[in-house]
């Protein structure tokens, strides 16, 4: 499935369409540039589920964690990542054993250390928008 | 009282020892020495994260530096939150379990209470109240700090953190990453050409927002000759964005706060165009700027050491529980 998106808010809305759709254990991951929209889709995902805080970049935390209507959501950025042992050291398993929905941007930082995604969105700037594609693994 | 800080809650490990009259004895963070003989070999320096081979070692050298032993420490502050779970974890447990074979008491500390006070290991500290913005890789704050404790916030960034859309942008220029300083080096051969937008500074507030910032410097960059000087005037647009943004969300909680100081921290605050930025608006404003030391504005164990001392000299201290906790609002601690 392929999609034009021509700003802020058609990312925003696309995000929210996956709350509805996605399960509640679920991987995803997430490629696209700086700035294509990848934190922006999630923002997107997570105001659909009621949420009004601020979604920050998790690019220095590494990962944001919420708890919304009874689901939980990990929101992970590995672009700081040098070396994917790394994940060992946050405890990335720990994470993924849960019953939530992952959301990884810059998935090729945890080669080997991943596991197989069920689905994948790939953003790319696109004129004064992007394109979104997304593919499910199932 | 001498009080041992760890921080641990995200990439550095971070050890130091405060005396409540003496001030600071030791600040030390692991990459700024050499532990290989502790080890027998070299630390993989790809494991940045991995605080549980360096912390142990880190404390010893933090008491042997300081010459003293495990008898003369009163207490351990450490950081509990907010902060990645695995990295506080390693923090809580090693302080948690010393404090308790050492028989003293042990004190969770919060981590952006540890920045809001590290202006106070200064010789000439800040007087309270004052209004602080903190700009990092990971933060940017703006807090009304009344005393220790007493913190209301006032403003945060709602997407990317300021030294996050500078290391970003700096990257799509082609300056690599983590590249912040590499832009304002660059910054400094650009001309006064291009006009960036001020995110949410035309409407209420004081909150902050870059992440639009970062898109609409690609797009600039993008529709550019990317020349070296096409590279350098976008980099200053880049920059007066940011410097602006900030002086004018600063002068807006001073003026909001009634408050006439005004504290910045933060890896960011090193920039020399913000600091030129917001000191020119504090002078116009009558009030009075404070820049803490480089080290205590990056993440350290002394503003935790240092934090964990008042709190302990007011009688607080941790049950016996390893307590962390990677999500926790500054609004929830209680003042002294």
């Amino acid at each position: 499935m392929k999609q034009y998106l021509n700003n802020t808010e058609e990312t925003e809305q696309f995000g929210a369409q996956l709350w509805a759709s996605l399960p509640t254990r679920c991987l995803v991951y997430l490629h696209g540039d700086l700035g294509a929209g990848k934190t922006t889709m999630v923002r997107g995902f997570l105001r659909a589920a009621g949420y009004t805080g601020a979604v920050k970049s998790p690019t220095y935390t590494l990962v944001e964690e919420y708890n919304l209507a009874g689901r939980q959501v990990f929101h992970f950025d590995l672009y700081r990542i040098s070396d994917p042992e790394e994940l060992e050291w946050i405890g990335i398993r720990d994470y993924l054993d849960q019953e939530a929905v992952c959301f990884i941007e810059w998935p090729d930082m945890g080669k080997g250390y991943l596991p197989e995604p069920d689905v994948v969105i790939t953003l790319t700037a696109e004129g004064t928008g992007r394109t979104i594609e997304l593919v499910k693994k199932v | 009282m001498y009080v041992l800080g760890i921080e641990t809650s995200c990439d550095e490990t971070g050890v130091a020892i405060y005396h409540a009259e003496h001030g600071l004895c030791t600040d030390l963070l692991y990459s700024q020495i050499e532990m290989h003989s502790e080890y027998g070999g070299v630390v993989p320096e790809l494991a940045s994260r991995d605080h549980i081979r360096k912390l142990v070692p880190l404390i010893k050298q933090a008491l042997q530096e300081s010459g003293l032993t495990r008898k003369d420490i009163n207490g351990i502050a450490y950081t509990a939150g907010p902060g990645l779970m695995g990295a506080l974890l390693v923090g809580a447990a090693t302080a948690r379990s010393l404090a308790w074979s050492w028989r003293i008491p042990a004190i969770a500390v919060h981590h952006m209470e540890g920045h809001l006070l590290a202006p106070m290991l200064e010789e000439k500290p800040p007087a309270f109240p004052f209004v602080a913005l903190l700009i990092s890789g990971g933060h940017t704050l703006l807090v009304q700090v009344e005393g220790i404790g007493h913190y209301r916030l006032l403003g945060e960034s709602l997407d990317d953190a300021a030294g996050e859309a500078f290391d970003k942008t700096a990257k799509m220029l082609g300056l690599g990453y983590p590249g912040g300083p590499k832009l304002s080096k660059l910054a400094e051969r650009g001309r006064p050409v291009l006009h960036f937008p001020r995110p949410m500074t035309d409407r209420p507030g004081l909150d902050f927002s870059f992440s639009g910032l970062k898109t609409y410097t690609m797009n600039a960059f993008n529709a550019s000759s990317q020349t070296d000087q096409a590279k350098a005037d976008i980099a200053m647009a880049f920059q007066s964005a940011v410097a602006d943004t900030l002086s004018i969300k600063c002068k807006r909680a001073l003026q909001q706060t009634g408050l006439k100081r005004l504290v910045v921290a933060g890896g960011v605050s090193a920039n020399k165009h913000i600091r030129a930025s917001l000191t020119e608006m504090t002078a116009r404003e009558n009030a009075e700027i404070y820049f803490p030391r480089p080290a205590f504005c990056t993440d350290n164990g002394a503003m935790i050491a240092y934090a964990g001392c008042q709190r302990l000299m007011a009688g607080q201290q941790q049950a016996l529980e390893i307590f962390a906790r990677p999500r926790w609002p500054i609004s929830e601690l209680s003042g002294l």
